[in-house]
């Protein structure tokens, strides 16, 4: 599974939330990988889904892209509590 | 790293600020001042959360300020603003804490972010954090 952090500008905030979405896909036993990019080059790559703070998800949102929006970069609990409902839950 | 490059005249301490950009023109002065950015640098981050909205805003009262390299880095740094009242974004975001940092290349500044984020992750030292008042208060949590 392929899933994209996604900011403004692809190299600080999203490296973050990469981070920590891959340390949450671990602990959950998600088979995937978490890269991160900016929001321009993000809306032409593929991806299983997206994740990002709610403003850039909004942006970046065409109707087709699974997007996950999550407010707390580092925090472990929310991003598995998101990864879990968004992911696991729906399929 | 972050001990290393976080030298006591990148930390400032501050009331608040009359809105978000003027906290991070405030935020921003001591790496301009050492020539670490290019007074285009604070323009871009400016910029950019004007465009993309607030998503430096990476926890509730914690900022990162930050554009890409070619902005206008001439070495990799960061310094760190801390304000007494918070600055708000809009309606939801808001900080006191304002880590502005300048990354030279796509790959440097990697190990500092790491940095950052397990720093943030612990909960009590943010809070510690957000109640520093000098120097010494700050160096010591890192």
């Amino acid at each position: 599974m392929k899933i994209l952090a996604v900011c403004g500008n692809g190299l600080g905030t999203s490296f973050m939330l990469s981070l920590n979405v891959n340390k949450a896909l671990k602990e959950l036993g998600i088979d995937g990988e978490c890269k991160n990019m900016d929001l321009a080059s993000a809306k032409t790559e593929s991806a299983d889904y997206y994740i990002g703070s709610p403003e850039i998800m909004e942006q970046l949102n065409d109707g087709k892209k699974k997007v996950i929006s999550v407010v707390n970069m580092v925090n472990l609990n929310e991003i598995k509590e998101v990864l879990r409902k968004q992911i696991l839950e729906v399929k | 790293m972050l001990r290393s490059k976080l030298t006591d005249e990148m930390v400032q301490f501050i009331q608040g600020a009359k809105d978000w950009e003027e906290a991070i023109r405030v935020a921003s002065e001591p790496l301009l001042k050492q020539g670490y950015i290019e007074a285009r640098y604070v323009e871009a981050i400016i910029s950019n959360v004007k465009n993309f909205g607030p998503y430096i805003v990476l926890m509730p009262k914690v900022a990162m300020p930050h554009a890409r390299p070619e902005d206008g880095v001439n070495q990799m740094g960061i310094s760190l603003l801390l304000t007494e009242k918070s600055v708000s974004f809009d309606e939801e975001k808001a900080a006191n804490i304002f880590f502005v940092l300048a990354a030279d290349d796509e790959s440097s500044h990697l190990d500092l972010l790491k940095e950052i984020s397990e720093f943030l992750t612990n909960e009590e030292k943010v809070s510690a954090l957000l109640s520093a008042k000098k120097y010494e208060d700050v160096i010591k949590l890192l």
